[in-house]
């Protein structure tokens, strides 16, 4: 029982680490397209960290079946909105900048 | 230890939330909101497991539903206006 806890509170606190980061690299990045590879690849992979550390927390049962769905979900879905934003973007005339001046 | 999560989650969020009000772009804003939404699925996810209510994680599903047809709607919508040349 304490190993289980201890496994749930590292899973989720790496979880939440790498959201805090992402989000620092969604600020700190200087284009759009810099920052969309800081939110998307960061998202899908501190998601996964997340939920897997509350399905060792509730063990096995309905819940974890939930937290599955959820993770499946957020894998299939956050790659694909990603790659949407990002050629909705590309199609509309948003391209990086030459220079770091013009940013 | 859940609380300390719980805050840097809200950390997380905050950002996401100040890249949708300073973004330069339409995108930026698009992308910061599509980030806020995975993130609040992640903390009803987290409510779920503090408060000992499984039954919260149906809410996480719908809202991760909810945000990514909100995000692709959005994204249609800015494909349909028409094109500026090199100006973002």
């Amino acid at each position: 029982m304490m190993l289980a806890d201890v496994i749930s509170a590292g899973l989720l606190g790496v979880g939440a680490a790498m959201l805090v980061i992402g989000s620092l690299g969604i600020n700190r990045f200087p284009h759009f397209y810099s920052r969309l590879h800081a939110a998307g690849v960061v998202d899908t992979i501190a998601s996964g960290l997340f939920l897997a550390g509350l399905a060792v927390h509730f063990g096995p049962g309905l819940v974890t079946i939930k937290l599955l769905l959820i993770f499946i979900f957020l894998l299939f879905t956050s790659p694909t909105a990603c790659h949407a934003l990002a050629r909705a973007a590309y199609s509309s005339g948003l391209r990086e900048p030459e220079s770091e001046d013009e940013r | 230890m859940l609380f300390v999560i719980a805050i840097a989650v809200l950390v997380a969020m905050a950002l996401a939330l100040l890249r949708a009000f300073l973004g330069p772009t339409v995108f930026d804003r698009i992308l910061a909101v599509n980030s806020f939404g995975t993130k609040t699925v992640l903390l009803i996810a987290l409510l779920a497991e503090a408060s000992g209510r499984g039954d919260y994680l149906d809410l996480a599903l719908l809202y991760a539903l909810l945000n990514f047809i909100g995000t692709v709607a959005l994204l249609r919508y800015t494909e349909q206006e028409p094109r500026r040349q090199g100006q973002p």
